[in-house]
């Protein structure tokens, strides 16, 4: 298949590994931000491949998993209301939220759909037009414009029953929060479907203001392997920059017209990130002029608020400080089945890809 | 297990395990393991019996029919226990409203299919409920054929080997992907047809010419991934893939990588697993690829010594990963 085959292909890939293995001079430690990532290198199972002194760990960027609990209560508490239909991806299911979970609420009977798209939620809206349709927004630079779209298309086609409960966020001020956490890092495996819509500008400030390294990076086993040769050989140079392996995608600029539309949509505002607290700028909301698209604004909520099991460790995982190894509840307690965290219920989350790939602990 | 029942405990995996052993097990006194068909033995003979309900929506899809796949569901799960499909039984339970023409034409797709495959269809029942109690048309098949005696070991795979070879009679995951695309939910149609049929002729002619064969099972819900776990667990061995040599066609591929899914999750209804004794795997494979139903078989792996009975997939980019049972329905991913 092309566009997957050659980037799969197992003797480049070999080939990649052995000019890993003799490059490497000191230990590395990279952060792969994309869950794309995470999911991708256990999938295909990376770490075999690369020798004990490289070190990846895990990041922020799985949408499911940095969305708070707050925003799931919120959507439980909306499901929970008469001629309401809740619209979502199908990964936030299983996200528990501090009493229960919108696929237990679904169980019990609440009208809770899993679509593909915004565009899907605003087809229900319209099928169903006596009812309020819910669009649970969540995602980065990749999934927003998809939702700014919607909602424009919303507004043209007078579509009154449609809403959005948005928690979209964006990239850059998550990892420079974890920058700025004190995380040991040698450079960062940046995230290539974000960088598609943003350009490679918007990581420029990690080479420029903290002298870490950085390559966009695309999905495929040969794709992250020529990344992480890359990061050695800048680091190993001592250079850093913002360098782009997935230039089949990804260019300086990004996508202007999705860039447009967001901005058009959308304005930033500060976010709640499960894990890391309050990021500033990091999210975002809809403009003035869409406002009346926002539930919150025409149905506003009380959820009380319980703070996550304890003992997990989620938030430090995604802040790169901890592996789910370091967790009580990892494989034990927390399970993909009835997951205690955020990490372990998204296919992208880290506990997750550990639990379902992982040959040894 | 939680208060009301959810559609995860339905997809094959973990949760309807547990579901079945908590729930139905304890209560009924099945004897373990549970297989696609219990084997019965009463006055020298010995019977498979077996029996599955279809709801698949929609019901109509491109290569077969809800009919249809009840025929073929029930005939392959006799044939996989080695078992000659004999007898059939159906109940139709049907939604008022439903069109009369609809329901001929499932009809006949079963006698059709029925007659493909040798089963007679002896007995059934009919109920039709209220509007909105079902949703069109449930079917229940059950069936028996007899067992030959040295055919025993089949479903158990008490016989299984390290060293033995796995075999696949074809590429997965297309009924899964047949019916996602016919449900209309996603905005673009597929190219791909369900593999639905029966295979009770193919197996037999395995069965005939081979004396090493060690375990079958059809790879339905859950797919592969599901029963290489079940038989791993079963069996106290380890089981390893080669990723590589696992044939799925590249539409099934493309939309699999797009939706997040992997094909080794997704439901077949044409598929057979084949454990087969090291050296009779070639024989194995020359007579499932004379048969069209056979075509693109391929042998996928082999039984290994591990105490952890885990299945371990060597994955086609050159690294090494565990093939886990799957845990609730794959879930779409958002990016």
């Amino acid at each position: 298949m092309k566009y997957i085959d050659e980037y799969r292909n197992k003797d480049l890939i070999m080939k990649l590994a052995d000019q890993i293995g003799k490059s490497v001079r000191r230990d590395y430690t990279f952060m792969e931000v994309c869950g794309g990532h995470t999911a991708a290198i256990h999938r295909f199972g990376i770490p075999s491949l690369l020798p004990g002194n490289v070190k990846l760990v895990s990041g922020p960027g799985c949408p499911v998993c940095v969305t708070g609990t707050d925003f799931i209560d919120k959507a439980i508490a909306y499901s929970k209301m008469d001629e309401v239909i809740i619209c979502t991806f199908g990964d936030l299911l299983r996200v528990p939220g501090s009493t229960s979970s919108l696929e237990k609420e679904r169980a019990a009977g609440a009208d809770i759909r899993i679509v593909l798209s915004g565009l899907e939620a605003l087809e229900i809206a319209r099928i169903d037009s006596d009812k309020k349709v819910i669009f649970l927004g969540i995602g980065f630079e990749t999934t927003a414009p998809g939702t700014a779209v919607t909602i424009k298309l919303a507004e043209k086609n007078y579509i009154k029953n449609f809403f959005l409960l948005s928690a979209h966020k964006v990239m850059p001020p998550a990892m420079e929060a974890i920058i700025k956490e004190g995380v040991n890092l040698d450079g960062f495996i940046c995230p290539g479907h974000v960088a598609t819509i943003t350009g490679s500008k918007a990581f420029n400030f990690i080479p420029e203001k903290y002298n870490l390294s950085s390559v966009i990076t695309g999905f495929e086993p040969a794709d992250i392997l020529q990344s992480i040769l890359m990061l050695i050989q800048q680091v190993n140079r001592n250079t850093h920059i913002v360098e782009i392996q997935y230039n089949r995608a990804v260019n300086v600029n990004g996508n202007t017209v999705a860039q447009r539309h967001l901005s058009e949509v959308f304005e930033p505002c500060d976010a709640q990130w499960r894990g890391f607290g309050v990021i500033s700028s990091s999210g975002l909301r809809l403009r003035r002029v869409f406002e009346r698209f926002n539930i919150e604004n025409n149905i506003p909520v009380q959820i009380s608020f319980q703070e996550d099991n304890e003992l997990c460790i989620c938030g430090e995982i995604l802040r790169g400080l901890k592996t789910p190894d370091d967790c009580t509840l990892f494989a034990d307690i927390c399970i993909p089945e009835n997951p205690s965290g955020a990490c372990m219920v998204s296919n992208e989350g880290s506990c997750n890809t550990y639990y379902r790939y992982r040959l040894t602990k | 297990m939680n208060d009301f029942i959810s559609l995860n405990q339905g997809s094959g995996g973990k949760l309807t395990h547990e579901l079945i052993e908590k729930v139905f097990v304890k209560r009924f006194g099945m004897a373990e393991p549970l297989t696609d068909s219990a084997i019965l033995k009463d006055s020298g003979f010995t019977f498979a019996f077996t029996t599955d309900s279809y709801v698949v929506d929609p019901l109509f899809f491109p290569g077969g029919n809800i009919g249809k796949l009840a025929v073929c569901g029930t005939v392959n799960d006799l044939a996989v226990s080695g078992a000659v499909p004999m007898y059939i039984a159906v109940s139709f339970i049907i939604e008022e409203g439903f069109p009369m023409n609809d329901l001929v034409a499932i009809a006949e797709s079963m006698a059709e299919e029925a007659l493909k495959s040798g089963v007679k269809i002896v007995t059934g029942d009919t109920k039709v409920v209220d509007k909105g109690k079902c949703d069109k048309l449930f079917i229940t098949s059950s069936g028996t054929g007899i067992l030959n005696p040295d055919m025993e070991h089949i479903s158990s795979g008490n016989r299984i080997k390290p060293g033995d070879k796995l075999i696949i009679n074809g590429p997965l995951g297309n009924h899964a992907i047949a019916v996602l695309g016919a449900r209309n939910k996603l905005s673009f149609s597929t190219p791909v047809t369900s593999d639905c049929a029966s295979l009770n002729h193919l197996i037999s002619s395995v069965l005939h010419s081979c004396k090493e064969i060690r375990f079958m099972r059809d790879l339905t819900r859950g797919g592969l991934a599901t029963v290489l776990n079940e038989l791993a667990g079963m069996i106290g061995s380890g089981i390893i893939i080669d990723e590589a040599s696992v044939p799925v066609d590249d539409p099934v591929r493309g939309l699999c990588e797009m939706l997040g899914f992997d094909p080794l999750y997704l439901a077949n209804e044409g598929k057979v697993l084949i454990v087969v004794g090291a050296g009779e795997e070639i024989k194995v494979l020359d007579i499932l690829r004379r048969d069209l139903l056979g075509k693109y078989s391929e042998i996928i792996g082999e039984i290994i010594t591990d105490k952890r009975n885990l299945v371990v997939l060597n994955t086609s980019a050159g690294g090494k990963r565990i093939l886990d049972m799957p845990s609730g329905q794959q879930l779409p991913r958002i990016c």
